[in-house]
């Protein structure tokens, strides 16, 4: 069922309707159900995974924290009977129990998610080193990928990391923890979910707030808007110029680019968008995923400001543990007596680094394209570290380069960056990536596609017409957000003006936007992680 | 306070559902000019009498039949619910919509829509669905014809459907905004030009020449529907040149005729008798035929309903020939004579 589609819309009226109509107790049940139906939209086996990765998740944090439990009530009941060189012991036996709980825990999720969306990535490459030695190639397994799993599987895990962390009680209501998997918004591109951070409200007994609802559907109307009005608009565009490298190079592949770049923000922050508002009408607090990512001066603020729970996934659950791990201090020590303290106490991070975005990448997609980015990523991030003494020089020498017009350049330069990175999202193949990226420059064309900018190719003079208006708005509404929420600002102003605006906003999805007869139905580009 | 805030939301309602109706007047197409036979299904709600004889079928009938002629010749009180490319299922739901508002005596069917089994195209679709007044039997209508393409909320919500006509509009889309003129004569779709068949091409050879399970279905519903409200059921094939009209399927209808005991007249076959002549009366090459042909065709088709199906001749009812004499006006007009 796409985010897009009419039947969404009504099974999220319905849905709505008996969350509110229905007792409170019955919310968990009613949203669960609608996770179900929702997720069987998208093939019922699939829902044999999610289930899978909630139960592991959801048994094994409740084993761990009994065992945690069971271990300090022991100590506690015969603290005075223990020596202190026993309960170091027994402190180290249960910690080497809980640990090895925990890793069968992941093991498991990621087990799963690795068979499903891995296998034929690793066949695909076993396949090219038996070619070099003239062996007998393996069939792929081709399983579809179930809808969501990478997020699903990630938020399970963050949750058993944290129950092991004793950060966060084990939930012992197996229908409220399968709510926390399954809450249905969230299953199509996340965002990814800390179980802490989102409890509270997805249990919520409150009562029907119109503000809350209100609230959610003004943002509820500005996805769709970005996704219709905007994305699905481009798609042709970005579609014609990347599935025909040999016609569109040069000048063209930057056109591609700059279509993409757009088309991509407004898909994923359209859906999010849309996430985020279906929870809010129904009183349910999610996480933003996004803090106006393109005003990003460096890479590295971009990404904390972009997939925002992606990101700070991967920092907490592989950065920091990766980097404090005890192999890792001890590759620190000795990276520093044999390479100088300079160089040495780099290694560590360098390392911590390249895996975490190794990671990044793969969790995007399993081909070598999205390694590649991730990498490329990496390298950029610590490139700009490195130099980053360099820069904090020159700031004090030159004091231009604090001032606005500066800060514009370092925008659109990081925008430069990041739209090159996804050109190996486009192209989808690492080496056409990067002929294309380097034809920017060596191929020319700019001129013959500047002066076909009105035939843009695969978009039609209404579809540049409706997709620039729309781009512009969304500009001016996130410099407007600078410093308070867009929405916030509109409750201030009158009711009619405030109507006349969201109407509008209606109205240009119902009629602009890019649906029905005579187009596509796009899922969103998140959908396939 | 609070009274105060649900009033304005109830009014901020209906501002909403005005626009959204505006919105929807405006983008829907208006079939006033150019491809006016869109609007032959809506316009049968404007009738003002009950008729004797109602035909139901595609083009082969609304335009090549004339009720001017019947009225004119026999007093035969007729009108066509005709469309482009009017699917047996739309036929029959058509059937069930005309029966809500009437009870004719005479149902004339034209059988070339037997050749189709499955939905079509979503254009012809429309241009047939979306002028029907809301009843089951346009509930029946969209579920029978709809395309995989299509959903049945965008029969609901046609905006959903027309929106991206915004850069389409056309003067005819504001004129026509909440009225609409009439386009045709009791369903008659009028044509003076003329052009003769040119090289006709040979008939296509088809794998199976058996009408479907699902088009024969639709056809004993019509023959039921008929039975079951003491309706006579009229088949009738039109002197179409094209499409080609197969042998094989004059025969799967002459046995369903027979078989049901139900008139059936193949116009094609009897031609010589009314004088048609291709060279003449036809304006599309012998796809359809013009208002001459259409003339000669009622005037011999007008005869055997009244003579044998004994339709009355309201001639002499002054309300009926007060509304035809105004037809009658109308078509001379658009005929000009």
């Amino acid at each position: 069922m796409l985010f897009t589609s009419a039947a969404f819309i009504i099974f999220v009226m319905a849905v709505i309707l008996l969350y509110y109509l229905l007792p409170a107790v019955c919310r968990t049940y009613v949203l669960l159900a609608a996770g179900v139906v929702f997720y069987c939209f998208s093939g019922v086996t699939n829902l044999l995974y999610l289930a899978a990765a909630a139960a592991v998740t959801f048994i094994f944090a409740i084993l761990i924290e009994n065992r945690r439990e069971a271990s300090s009530a022991y100590m506690k009941e015969h603290k005075a009977e223990l020596s202190a060189e026993a309960r170091k012991s027994l402190k180290k036996k249960n910690a080497g129990k809980l640990k090895r709980l925990l890793l069968i825990g992941l093991l498991l999720d990621l087990g799963m998610l690795a068979v499903v969306k891995y296998t034929d990535f690793v066949i695909y490459n076993v396949n090219g080193a038996l070619r070099l030695f003239g062996g007998t190639e393996l069939s792929f397994l081709n399983i579809a990928l179930p809808m969501g799993i990478s997020f699903y599987v990630f938020q399970s895990l963050s949750y058993l990391i944290d129950v092991y962390r004793g950060k966060t009680k084990a939930q012992r209501d197996p229908f409220k923890y399968a709510l926390f998997v399954s809450f249905f918004p969230q299953l199509v591109q996340g965002p990814i979910s800390r179980y802490d951070d989102m409890a509270e409200s997805l249990y919520n007994r409150d009562p029907f707030s119109s503000d809350k609802f209100f609230r959610g559907f003004e943002c509820f109307i500005y996805g769709f808007f970005k996704k219709l009005v905007i994305a699905d608009r481009l798609l042709g565009g970005v579609k014609e110029i990347t599935a025909n490298p040999e016609n569109y190079t040069g000048g063209w592949v930057f056109l591609g680019m700059v279509l993409y770049a757009a088309e991509l923000y407004c898909d994923f922050t359209g859906g999010i968008d849309i996430t985020i508002s279906i929870a809010e009408m129904l009183g349910i607090k999610l996480k933003e995923n996004f803090d106006r990512p393109y005003f990003s001066k460096s890479l590295k603020e971009f990404w904390n400001r972009w997939h925002i729970t992606m990101g700070t996934w991967f920092t907490d659950y592989i950065f920091y543990p990766v980097s404090v791990s005890p192999w890792m201090l001890k590759l620190s020590r000795w990276s520093r007596k044999h390479l100088g303290d300079t160089v040495g106490k780099r290694v560590p991070v360098y390392v911590s680094c390249i895996l975490v975005w190794a990671a990044t990448g793969i969790w995007h997609g399993a081909s070598w394209n999205f390694v590649v980015w991730g990498l490329l990523n990496c390298v950029v991030l610590l490139v700009s570290q490195e130099l980053d003494p360099l820069y904090t020089a020159a700031y004090k020498k030159l004091p231009f380069l604090k001032s606005r017009p500066w800060d514009v350049v370092k925008i659109i330069r990081t925008m430069f960056i990041v739209a090159s990175l996804r050109i190996l999202d486009c192209y989808r193949d690492v080496p056409l990536s990067f002929r294309m990226f380097f034809g920017m420059f060596t191929k020319g064309r700019w001129g013959e596609m500047l002066k076909g900018w009105s035939t843009l190719p695969g978009l039609t003079v209404a579809d540049a017409v409706v997709a620039g208006c729309g781009i512009v708005l969304v500009f001016v509404v996130s410099l407007l957000g600078r410093h308070e929420d867009v929405r916030d600002r509109l409750k201030k102003r009158h009711f009619a003006l405030r109507f006349a605006l969201y109407y509008l906003l209606f109205m240009a999805v119902i009629i602009f936007g890019a649906y029905g007869i005579g187009y596509d139905q796009a899922q969103f580009i998140y959908n396939q992680f | 306070m609070k009274k105060n805030r649900i009033f304005k939301i109830f009014i901020a309602f209906l501002i909403a559902l005005a626009g959204l109706y505006l919105a929807q007047r405006l983008l829907m197409p208006k079939y006033m000019h150019g491809v006016t036979d869109g609007a032959l299904t809506a316009e049968y709600y404007g009738e003002r009498m009950d008729h004797d004889v109602l035909f139901i079928g595609d083009c082969e009938l609304y335009e090549n039949i004339s009720p001017i002629t019947l009225w004119r010749e026999y007093g035969i009180n007729s009108y066509i619910r005709g469309s482009a490319q009017q699917l047996i299922w739309q036929s029959y739901y058509l059937l069930e919509d005309s029966l809500r508002y009437e009870k004719p005596g005479v149902l004339v069917f034209n059988v070339l829509s037997l050749q189709y089994d499955k939905p079509q195209k979503e254009a012809y679709n429309r241009m047939t669905i979306d002028g029907m007044k809301w009843s089951s039997a346009k509930a029946g209508a969209i579920r029978a014809s709809m395309t995989e393409e299509e959903s049945f909320i965008s029969y609901v919500f046609p905006l959903l459907r027309y929106h991206s006509r915004w850069n389409e509009l056309e003067e005819d889309d504001f004129t026509y905004l909440f009225k609409r003129d009439k386009v045709s004569h009791s369903g008659y779709y009028l044509r003076t030009e003329v052009r003769a068949p040119e090289n006709l091409p040979d008939p296509r050879i088809l794998g199976d020449y058996s009408f479907g399970d699902n088009a024969w279905k639709y056809m004993d519903m019509i023959r039921e529907k008929c039975e079951e409200e003491g309706i006579t059921l009229i088949l009738v094939k039109a002197p179409s040149l094209r499409p080609y009209w197969y042998d094989e399927w004059e025969e799967q209808v002459e046995e369903y005729a027979a078989k049901y005991d139900l008139p059936y007249y193949n116009f094609l076959e009897t031609a010589d008798e009314y004088g048609l002549d291709m060279n003449t009366d036809t304006y599309d090459g012998g796809l359809h035929l013009n208002v001459y042909g259409a003339e000669k065709l009622s005037s011999y088709f007008g005869k055997i309903l009244s003579e044998k199906y004994a339709v009355p001749d309201r001639r002499g009812d002054a309300d009926c020939a007060a509304v035809w004499e105004e037809k009658c006006r109308r078509y001379d007009e658009a005929k000009g004579t």
